[in-house]
């Protein structure tokens, strides 16, 4: 057995201390650089991947019954947009709000909630995981998202589908954008819904419109939608991320 | 007597060049995991058992700040880094073992220094006692891992490792539709969540007793020993003619 000596220790000690407080600085100063944020993102690649390897395309979330619904669905982020034009649409129960589908379709579209509401509807009980760590339960109603892409027809080349929203996030006034490939837009699960838990979507959580993107976190499952459009790329999306979370450093896949 | 004519100190090769690297980047690795896993922990700071966290249960557990920056990386609130630093190193995490468990296996690391054998068996109460009175074994006893460090280590790669990965990948919507409703093993996703971090501090907790166990039987021996390999035995009386 080796005795240190205590003063031996005690510079052993420091020496850590001080290694540990350099190492945590660099790892700050680091994250804040350009280059880090990228290598890291390996990780989002990788798990992408690997969640395509080990669950099919058309996998399915797991559904609840009803004793599992939360009492109360949490809203977070915007509850109410502050945007003029969009509350004068609420005013009216958005009997005059329309959706409008454009880009790389061959039938643009504007839709009515009524419109929407008369076409053939799902129901599921799923859980919404958000980012932050917690998970609510809610019975969600609305129109396969791969219904209306179905009366859109998206032409070739058609990657993405865009959503732009009402809620203003900033500022400046920028609007709420998210985005999903096509394996997300066609599932079974992916619904545009207008009614949560057996009543018209509430506004705290997204009325008229939100979609439900249910094997991705909540930043995925953008609310308040007033217009669809389908890209090929992604790149004059915003900042070109594909979100607005996204261009706030937040990973366009959001599958843990 | 025999022994006095032996040199008093010997040297030999302890750990093989491909467990001091492993070991090394998992060092690394559990650091970064913990303290981002903290950040992300502080973007909700409360834990819930059960498949939501709005169930009309409040949370068991529930910090009104979470955890101190210092504790965090990057220090001070910042979810999407956290997020990259955490699911960057998972990577890392799962590489590493991997390449752990099959240089283990292959090398026989793991059938030969890890494997309790029957006289391990025989003499844990011994053990649990000498590592209680904070005894450690001495000349060619130090030499080899003792029944309790292998069932810890055994326990850690092969039990709370796995654990705390598996609690990891319940959180993730997409892995939860691999067979959908298998978190519920658990009680649902936030048990996973909240298990995932008692998993994470059962870690610290096996790191610091390792590191304590490492102070008080050696510490520049031992670091020694997992840097370049070698580690110093000094011979004693007790060892008798060998």
């Amino acid at each position: 057995m080796v005795h240190s000596k205590p003063s031996r220790r005690r510079f052993l000690t420091r020496l850590l201390s001080a290694a540990a407080a350099a190492l945590l600085a660099g790892c700050d100063a680091a994250s804040r650089s350009a280059w880090l944020p990228k290598i890291l993102g390996v990780g989002e690649r990788a798990s992408r991947a690997a969640q395509h390897l080990v669950s099919s395309r058309r996998s399915m979330a797991q559904e609840f019954s009803v004793a599992d619904i939360s009492p109360q669905f949490r809203s977070n982020g915007t509850a109410n947009p502050n945007d003029r034009q969009y509350q004068a649409l609420a005013v009216n129960h958005f009997a005059d709000w329309k959706l409008a589908l454009d880009g790389l379709i061959e039938h643009p579209l504007v839709l009515s909630l009524q419109e929407l509401r008369a076409m053939a509807s799902r129901t599921q009980i799923t859980r919404h995981d958000c980012v932050e760590g917690w998970s609510a339960i809610g019975q969600w109603r609305g129109v396969p998202l791969s219904a209306v892409l179905q009366l859109a027809v998206p032409r070739p080349g058609a990657r993405y589908v865009v959503f732009h929203c009402a809620d203003p996030m900033d500022e400046d006034g920028t609007k709420y954008y998210e985005s999903i490939d096509f394996d997300d837009a066609l599932h079974p699960q992916t619904i545009l819904a207008y009614e949560l838990n057996g009543a018209p979507l509430p506004i705290a959580n997204g009325a008229p419109l939100r979609v439900r993107v249910e094997r991705q976190l909540g930043y995925k499952m953008a609310k308040y939608i007033m217009r669809i459009e389908v890209v090929a790329s992604l790149a004059h999306i915003g900042d070109g991320n594909g979100g607005y979370w996204e261009d706030q450093g937040y990973e366009w896949y959001a599958g843990i | 007597m025999a022994s006095d004519r032996a040199p008093a100190k010997y040297a030999y090769f302890r750990h093989s060049l491909a467990v001091r690297i492993l070991h090394w980047i998992n060092v690394v690795a559990l650091v970064v995991l913990f303290m981002s896993g903290l950040q992300i922990f502080n973007a909700h700071p409360a834990l819930n058992w059960g498949k939501s966290s709005y169930s009309g249960a409040s949370p068991f557990f529930e910090l009104a700040h979470g955890f101190p920056s210092w504790m965090t990386l990057p220090g001070g609130q910042w979810l999407a880094m956290g997020r990259r630093w955490h699911l960057f190193f998972a990577w890392i995490l799962i590489m590493n073992g991997l390449l752990y468990v099959a240089y283990s296996v292959a090398s026989r690391h793991l059938s030969k220094d890890l494997a309790p054998t029957r006289s391990d068996w025989r003499s844990i109460g011994l053990s649990i006692r000498d590592h209680l009175l904070l005894r450690h074994p001495h000349g060619a006893a130090a030499r080899r891992y003792n029944v309790l460090q292998k069932l810890t280590y055994l326990l850690v790669v092969f039990g709370l490792l796995p654990f705390v990965m598996l609690m990891g990948w319940a959180l993730s919507p997409r892995l939860d539709t691999v067979i959908p409703g298998w978190v519920d093993i658990v009680g649902g996703r936030q048990s996973a969540r909240t298990l995932h971090f008692i998993a994470a501090w059962a870690l610290v907790a096996f790191v610091l007793v390792h590191v304590f166990e490492v102070a008080i039987s050696g510490v520049v021996n031992n670091l020694r020993s997992m840097i370049t390999g070698r580690y110093v035995i000094e011979k004693e009386h007790a060892d008798g003619p060998q």
